[in-house]
């Protein structure tokens, strides 16, 4: 443990992008998402994550955002336990039939004002899954969306770039 | 008593079916295979429907040999297997829901992927019970799933899963579709696994049609099938061990995870390898860019992972937690045939890559390890075993890498195939008819989790709560794969 501890003063830190000057993008990102957030929500965004029928990949990448290359807190942004914390809903998957209803009650606990983003190819259309008589077919069928981020899955960077057009989006 | 080769030959033998045998037999073989099984002489690999007859996947786990047997039942209902083997009775909901055909005196007639009928969850009758019910929206980045537990205080005295809330469909959409398309479907039926579903896919393809891929191409799906492995039991490792509340695990774990899928991204184009692996060969070939970020990142791994193995096998705290929560008993495990670390943590062996090799495993030697506690530690020690297993395999497959074509044509034709492909979690089922003009006409796919799930809600009984979590995640089925 004392051996982990130590390795982590000495050696510097994996996460990307903060100082490094050709990943200008990440750094741009970092600032310009921090400012708008502070002036529309004060000092974080929180956001609900809602699996409505994905496969699991978007979540994966979702997940990815909180390691140590991406991390995700540094930019105010975080994921919170209930609908009722949340700012944002991050909503993945073509929507099944048998989720419509948990997504819908989910949109109605997050208190206003809030955001939807629809993550992945799925939620935007149904994807490869669009027609299936088991889909609704998007998320924007049962809920507004304020945003879509593509991608099957998208990658992490995609993803934190796509909050940021939200915060951008809101903040106008 | 009868053995999987006097059950088929009891049958009608069906020669256009490859991969394994498959024979037609008649009610009293359907059934005398269900006795076989609740005898515990085969194992279930999967149960299937479609209009008008049911199939079923056995495993002799002796001769290790699977053979599939269909029955015909134009009127609609088949006896069930679930009256004598508990693990098909949710295969079967799942055919009653799916085609409509009923399972005569099956233990369970509530359905299981339609939500549409009403629904009772099974009592659980004492004083002081109450009722915790959570789902399917979690609190965490998870799937959606319902867990109704009824607990006495803190510990669990009954835990009832309700799943089929991210059903999509996936089965009907196969119907007609092209082998292109149906390939992109079998790969996002669960996305963690989808390297290993599109070989089991293309496997049961090229069976059908009897083409053989170049050497090559069997060699860079086995390398895209243990990065998945890996990546994967990174992340459970380090994710069981924040449920426990030790952080410090996931952080470390999520950059050996996040390493792999840029190697993944590096070599061949996705950080999840979706799409490579296709009826034929490959899709994208690797390069020596690719082959350079690999060997990086085994290079790391192999530095970076011995002092988390230390780190775990040395914090009492952690150990506490995961030591004697959650356990499986190996018969339990041995009834379901459950595949993975599940499985092996609970004495069942069971590897498709070893017990019903493939190319190229058949020429690769590999350890499957092998524990009997059954509990949350276990699970964790066979997945640290199998990422030294798969490290050593990914060396050697680079090594060894042969060189020429990674695809050929894919001709159209008519035929029938079955494949069983080792993944991350265990052996995948994928089966399928294909039609005269090249499209699938019926193409099921089994995930492991089905027999997984069902062991879930009998580790929990009697741990708290407040464990649930580590054992959800030490099991860490697929919600998406099972729903399909």
């Amino acid at each position: 443990m004392r051996n982990h501890l130590w390795q982590g003063i000495i050696h510097a830190p994996l996460t990307e992008s903060a100082p490094v000057p050709d990943d200008a993008a990440m750094k741009e990102l970092a600032a310009a998402l921090d400012n708008a957030a502070r002036r529309r929500l004060g000092h974080s965004l929180s956001i609900r994550e809602v699996d409505a029928g994905s496969c699991n990949g978007c979540e994966l990448e979702i997940h990815a955002l909180s390691n140590a290359f991406y991390d995700l807190e540094r930019f105010g942004l975080r994921f919170v336990a209930s609908p009722r914390h949340a700012d944002v809903l991050l909503v993945t998957g073509p929507v099944t039939k048998n989720m419509r209803e948990a997504l819908l009650r989910t949109y109605n606990a997050t208190p206003d004002p809030k955001f939807v983003v629809a993550l992945g190819d799925c939620a935007e259309n149904g994807g490869l899954f669009a027609g299936s008589e088991a889909c609704i077919g998007g998320v924007s069928a049962v809920v507004p969306v304020d945003l879509h981020i593509p991608g099957c899955p998208p990658r992490p960077k995609d993803i934190l770039a796509g909050l940021l057009a939200l915060i951008e989006k809101a903040g106008a | 008593m009868a053995s999987l080769q006097e059950l088929i030959s009891r049958g009608q033998r069906i020669d256009a079916h490859r991969g394994a045998p498959r024979a037609a037999i008649d009610r009293a073989t359907w059934i005398l295979a269900g006795r076989e099984l609740q005898d515990g002489r085969l194992s279930l690999l999967g149960l299937w429907g479609e209009h008008g007859s049911v199939h079923m996947a056995l495993l002799d786990p002796a001769a290790k040999e699977a053979a599939a047997l269909s029955l015909d039942c134009p009127p609609g209902h088949f006896p069930s297997i679930g009256q004598f083997h508990p693990p098909a009775i949710r295969l079967e909901r799942t055919v009653r829901d799916l085609y409509g055909m009923q399972p005569e005196n099956a233990p369970d007639t509530r359905p299981w992927l339609d939500h549409t009928r009403p629904y009772e969850f099974l009592t659980a009758e004492g004083e002081h019970l109450h009722q915790i019910p959570v789902g399917p929206v979690h609190a965490g980045i998870i799937e959606p799933g319902h867990f109704r537990f009824t607990a006495n205080g803190e510990t669990v005295v009954r835990l009832e899963e309700r799943l089929g809330y991210v059903h999509k469909g996936i089965e009907k959409l196969l119907a007609g579709a092209s082998l292109e398309r149906a390939a992109q479907l079998a790969g996002r039926v669960s996305g963690d696994s989808t390297v290993a579903y599109a070989i089991a896919f293309a496997r049961a393809v090229e069976a059908a049609l009897g083409i053989a891929i170049p050497p090559r191409a069997a060699w860079l799906r086995a390398l895209m099938a243990e990065l998945e492995r890996i990546a994967n039991h990174f992340g459970d490792i380090g994710a069981i061990c924040n449920d426990a509340a030790f952080a410090m695990m996931l952080a470390h774990c999520g950059v050996l995870r996040e390493r792999v899928l840029r190697a993944a991204d590096a070599a061949f184009g996705h950080r999840l390898m979706r799409d490579v692996v296709v009826p034929g060969g490959v899709a994208k070939d690797i390069d020596a860019a690719g082959i350079a970020a690999i060997r990086d990142l085994l290079a790391v791994a192999r530095a970076k992972f011995p002092p988390l193995i230390k780190l775990y096998d040395n914090t009492a705290s952690l150990q506490d937690r995961t030591v004697g929560t959650g356990i499986l008993r190996v018969e339990l495990a041995e009834q379901f045939a459950a595949g993975g670390f599940v499985g092996r943590a609970s004495g069942r062996g069971f590897d498709a890559r070893r017990d019903l090799a493939y190319a190229p495993y058949d020429r690769l030697s590999f350890d499957v390890p092998l524990r009997t506690e059954g509990d949350v530690n276990a699970r964790i020690w066979i997945r640290i075993r199998e990422v030294e297993q798969s490290l050593e395999l990914i060396a050697e497959i680079l090594d060894r890498l042969p060189d020429d074509a990674t695809r050929v044509a894919v001709p159209h034709g008519a035929g029938e195939g079955i494949a069983l492909v080792e993944g991350f979690r265990g052996d995948i089922l994928v089966w399928l008819r294909l039609a005269a003009d090249g499209t699938v006409d019926r193409c099921h796919l089994r995930d492991p989790s089905w027999f997984q799930w069902p062991l879930l809600e009998a580790a929990i009984e009697g741990n708290i709560v407040a464990d649930f979590p580590l054992c959800n995640k030490s099991f860490n089925c697929s919600y998406s794969g099972h729903d399909l």
